[in-house]
């Protein structure tokens, strides 16, 4: 007698699965928007934990704005958009992630990009980076070694619309001369030197920002501003609301 | 009648061992090489659940023991290979361990695969062990001589071919073993024999084939992703598999933290690739040295200026780690006299001193260059030349640092022990350079300048201040030390270098606090109050506070590469999501991470087993539980201890691994030989109580690992440059004592316990066998915090712990 139920309770169990997920599915978008809503309240008070340490303030308004319009899910694989809102890396294939977002928005304030702006990228990754810069920058170039990754990363930038961002396949050591000077540049992809080429692409009074660290762990930024003479300063940056020392403040 | 499988169970013991020395090769190579103690772990896992099974299953298996042994060695064969092909399409990062929940079950996943073939291994030899125990002894003289010659041979086969064809051979061999089994313990049918053996045809021809596919985030796989990457080169050896990747479309240029200020560019460079990690730079060399400007913009060409500023004949330099060259390459293009360079792997200097010999320009032929094939420790101690300059090369990569990847892995090049042997190999007026990468806050750059001031204060030195430089780029770091004090011309020189590069300085004698923290600007110029801190007499107070572990590096606690601090663990991680993650090294937290899941998975496999069977109303009283814990975890501390001790001597971790485990495991078994011989002969006489015999064997192995604590450093610092073989049979030799000792506790207890409790047996296996697998982690951990000297004197301890548990059921 127990068999029939059992079974009778399975299908039961199913139909209520498959009606469960016929319901969610169309508010995932809306779920995904709160999700991203507060991925960006988790960044923004990383970062007024953060600013007297990383020597920037409080994020700017238009970084926030970026955040809070770009579509994170869109930039992993399918299957880890159900986390793509977490303050986290993730995998993208190829050996590559996509950062955490707290550092995106970090990197992003670093480089004080303003409306009308000509940036660079090297290292595309997924395009979320591209992205962000693009909802601020006039107009962004961004290159990608990988070139599986590079063609995936400008299709999905064309499909989602931005008009402002130029992708390529191919080694940035020497940038983008057509393009160059630039107001800011951005070098993701990890390089034993800063290639002379891209600081001659950048603008006296421009900022070049380039994390160093492994996948998955940026160690520290580093910042560097070319001054109106042509001379560089560098700043070091730990992203990290932390002292060396016990008792240190 | 039948006899035991005496050929088939040395075959199958060689092939389980030499699986277990292969595995830490292809863990380097698919991951990162401090997964030892974890292998090490699984296999005593495996062993500890066969004798569990065996407990359980003996009535039902005795009738079809044949039969169960070949199914054993057959799963035996095909699970090697299989398990660790599963083991590498689990998807486990140990980057993301601390982002991802799901990367711990992952672990567990990997460990309890690579459990599998030994719990296959131990069950074919426990098998045997019970059902021919009357001849045990001889069964387990072929078992021990099995996994001796395992262990050592699949060192030697290693130098011949690549690690997963080494794979695919002992599959074959443990399928040969497997139709051996077949004829010694007449299974039928009969053609079982020729199925074997067909098949162990089959794997010879399809298997060299199988793929080992090395973690997406290693250097070479980042490096093969880029187009127009290719594997030009590959070579192997226990040392390490080398491989050489050229890009014409995307060149390497490899030049390790460039001043911004640099305008030129590296010439064509290949990679050069250790187990995956790297690169180094093989630099195409045409005889011309403008090219290599690129090489006077890092940090490491300071000690150049420096020397310069003397006005003295050019220097003779000696380069330790040299690698594919870049350092030789450096001091050729600073106009040094003579060039000695110091390589451990033959195969990384024959790239340079034959396979590309006209793309690097004969450097190793050039005039004044000469190449030792040796380890560095060795060469400085057994060499008499003096150098103006011996530099100590950046060899590993900038990822693997930054992210931890060594915490756990001992390093003698950077001890003090270490610093003192290079000192006393300079010149008058000579120094020592070494260049390490940079992390924020720094940790390598002051656990150097500690190690530093301490060999230097070691050697008598009263005012080390006046010996040091330290100069740091945006990712590099150059310590200086000099054999005496540094005069004004050669500070003249620290100065213009880096103002010239863009350089800061961290120290040297006579800087005041406005000169640090200029060009590469830091939140708090820490460098420089670092190395103030540690000049103080408050040193070892900045030291005890400072979040990260900047204790000097010792050759007892060789962990060069652990910051990590227990009592800023919480901190960090609860900073891990706000960009606190790169803080917290990884290797430690997978430590933990193992020790935990070798403790949970052997309650689960060989304790809970029998508690959930008939042999609950069995268990041993307190004493003889205690007392197979403890000698369970005493030799487990003193084997790996010893395997460590002996890396420095014998240079390279495998061969450690290789001949510490197979000196201990053939000397223990002659050790329970003896001791059953005692047994035999004199507990008729009545004179020996077995509490007796294990206290005269505890006191005896005190003694000596006491000696040897006290002996070794001295002794290997004076035989360290002897050929390989010379020091593999001293190391035997200094070991086989020990595990003579060692080995008399365990069966002299059995025997003690077959004649007070019998049933109990089953418990005294599974207990000791729990400690052995947790022991093995447990070591790794005490060690990295407590030193191997008092890990050595913890066993010690726990063994005298085990005499006084055996008066307790004796």
């Amino acid at each position: 007698m127990n068999r029939p139920n059992n079974k009778i309770m399975k299908h039961r169990f199913a139909l209520g699965a498959f009606l469960f997920f016929c319901f969610a599915f169309p508010s995932q978008g809306v779920g995904f928007d709160a999700a991203r809503r507060s991925m960006v309240d988790e960044v923004l008070s990383d970062a007024a934990e953060t600013s007297s340490y990383s020597g920037s303030s409080a994020l700017s308004p238009a970084v926030v704005a970026a955040l809070e319009k770009v579509e994170r899910h869109r930039f992993v694989p399918a299957t880890l958009a159900s986390v793509a809102y977490l303050n986290r890396p993730l995998p993208i294939g190829h050996g590559q992630t996509i950062s955490q977002p707290f550092i995106v928005a970090l990197m992003t304030d670093l480089m004080k990009v303003n409306k009308g702006d000509r940036v660079l990228e090297i290292g595309t990754g997924s395009g979320y980076q591209a992205a962000v810069l693009a909802e601020i920058a006039g107009a962004v170039y961004t290159i990608e070694i990988i070139e599986p990754l590079g063609k995936e990363a400008g299709e999905r930038l064309k499909s989602l619309g931005y008009r402002n961002v130029e992708t390529l396949v191919g080694d940035g050591y020497y940038g983008w001369p057509d393009a160059a000077p630039f107001d800011a540049i951005m070098v993701t992809a990890a390089a034993s030197h800063v290639p002379p080429p891209l600081l001659k692409q950048l603008k006296p009074g421009g900022r070049m920002v380039v994390p160093l660290g492994t996948q998955f762990m940026t160690q520290y930024l580093m910042l560097i501003e070319k001054q109106q003479d042509g001379t560089l300063t560098t700043h070091q940056i730990l992203p990290v609301r932390f002292v060396p020392l016990t008792g240190g403040h | 009648m039948l006899r035991p499988p005496f050929i088939a169970i040395g075959l199958l013991s060689a092939c389980v061992l030499a699986y277990e020395v292969l595995l830490t090769r292809l863990f380097s190579i698919v991951l990162w090489h401090h997964f030892a103690y974890m292998i090490i772990s699984a296999a005593m896992l495996g062993y500890g659940a066969s004798g569990t099974l065996l407990t359980l299953l003996k009535k039902k298996i005795a009738p079809h023991f044949g039969t169960v042994y070949v199914m054993a060695a057959a799963a035996l064969a095909v699970l090697m290979p299989a398990a660790f092909l599963l083991a590498q399409q689990v998807p486990f990062n140990p980057l993301e361990l601390l982002w991802d929940k799901t990367q711990p079950a992952k672990l567990l996943a990997v460990y309890l695969l690579m459990m599998l073939p030994f719990f296959c291994g131990g069950l074919g030899i426990g098998l045997v062990m019970s059902h021919f125990g009357k001849q045990a002894s001889r069964i387990y003289a072929c078992d021990i001589l099995g996994a001796g010659a395992g262990s050592l041979g699949v060192i030697g086969v290693l130098f011949l071919v690549p690690p997963r064809q080494v794979l695919a051979a002992l599959t074959v061999l443990a399928l040969l073993a497997t139709a051996i089994a077949v004829i010694e313990l007449k299974v039928r049918p009969k053609w079982l024999t020729e199925l074997f053996i067909g098949l162990a045809v089959l794997a010879a021809v399809a298997m060299p084939g199988i793929q080992v596919q090395p973690s997406a985030y290693k250097d070479l796989s980042q490096a093969m992703n880029i187009a127009g990457a290719q594997m030009i080169e590959e070579r192997s050896s226990p040392l390490g598999q080398i491989t050489v990747v050229e890009n014409t479309r995307v060149p390497l240029r490899h030049a390790p933290g460039m001043s911004l200020n640099a305008t030129s560019e590296p010439p064509p460079q290949m990679g050069v690739y250790v187990d995956g990690d790297g690169p180094s730079a093989l630099t195409r060399f045409d005889g011309h040295l403008a090219p290599l400007a690129y090489l006077d913009q890092l940090t490491s060409a300071l000690p150049y200026h420096v020397l310069a500023a003397r006005e003295q004949n050019p220097p003779r330099v000696l380069v330790l780690g040299a690698g594919a060259g870049s350092d030789v390459l450096q001091a050729l293009y600073h106009r040094s006299a003579a060039i000695d360079a110091v390589e451990l792997d033959r195969n990384i200097s024959a790239l340079v001193g034959q396979n590309f010999r006209g793309y690097a320009g004969n450097l190793y032929t050039q005039p004044g260059v000469h190449m030792y094939a040796a380890e560095a420790r060795g060469f400085v101690n057994s060499s008499d030349k003096r150098y103006d300059l011996i530099q100590v090369a950046l060899l590993d990569s900038f990822g693997t640092a930054s992210a931890g990847l060594y915490g756990l892995s001992e390093n003698y090049l950077y001890t003090v022990e270490a610093l003192q042997a290079y000192l006393s190999r300079l010149a008058p007026g000579g120094m020592l350079a070494v260049t390490r990468w940079l992390t924020l806050p720094p940790r390598d750059a002051l656990k150097l300048f500690a190690t530093a001031v301490a060999a230097l204060e070691r050697s008598g030195v009263p005012n080390p201040s006046a010996r040091l430089a330290m100069i740091r780029g945006w990712k590099t770091v150059t310590l200086l030390v000099k054999n005496s004090a540094f005069t004004a011309p050669e500070i003249a020189a620290i100065r213009k270098f880096s103002r010239m590069r863009s350089f800061d300085m961290a120290w040297y004698p006579g800087m005041s606090a406005d000169e640090a923290n200029h060009y590469n600007i830091l939140a708090q110029p820490y460098f420089h109050e670092g190395a103030v801190a540690l000049l103080s007499p408050q040193r070892q107070d900045f030291i005890d506070q400072y979040k990260f572990y900047i204790e000097p590096a010792t050759d007892d606690r060789p962990h060069f590469f652990r910051f990590f601090k227990w009592n800023a663990a919480a901190e960090i991680f609860a900073l891990r999501e706000q960009g606190g993650m790169p803080l917290l090294d990884w290797s430690y937290p997978l430590l933990v991470a193992t020790l935990l899941q070798a403790i949970a998975a052997s309650v689960l496999l060989i304790l809970a087993p029998l508690a959930l069977s008939r042999c609950r109303r069995t268990l041993p009283g307190a004493p003889a539980a205690l007392y197979f814990l403890a000698i369970g975890f005493a030799f487990m501390f003193m084997e790996i201890a010893f395997i460590q001790k002996f890396v420095l001597f014998l240079s390279h971790p495998l061969y450690a691994v290789a001949v510490v485990l197979c000196a201990f495991l053939v000397f223990a078994a002659a050790g329970s030989w003896l001791a059953g011989n005692w047994q035999n002969r004199l507990w008729k006489t009545g004179r020996w109580q077995a509490a007796n015999k294990v206290t005269l064997a505890v006191i005896a192995l005190g003694v000596l690992a006491l000696l040897y604590l006290a002996i070794l450093p001295s002794f290997f610092h004076s035989l360290i440059h002897l050929p390989d073989a010379a020091k593999i049979i001293i190391s035997v030799a200094l070991i086989a004592p020990l595990a003579i000792c060692m080995g008399v506790p365990f069966p002299t207890g059995m025997m003690r316990l077959a004649g007070t409790n019998e049933q109990a047996i089953p418990w005294a296996w599974a207990i000791n066998g729990f400690a052995s697998v947790v022991g093995a982690v447990l070591a790794t951990l005490l060690a990295i915090h407590l030193g191997f000297a008092a890990v050595i004197l913890l066993a010690v301890l726990i063994y005298a712990v085990a005499c006084a548990a055996l008066r307790g059921f004796a």
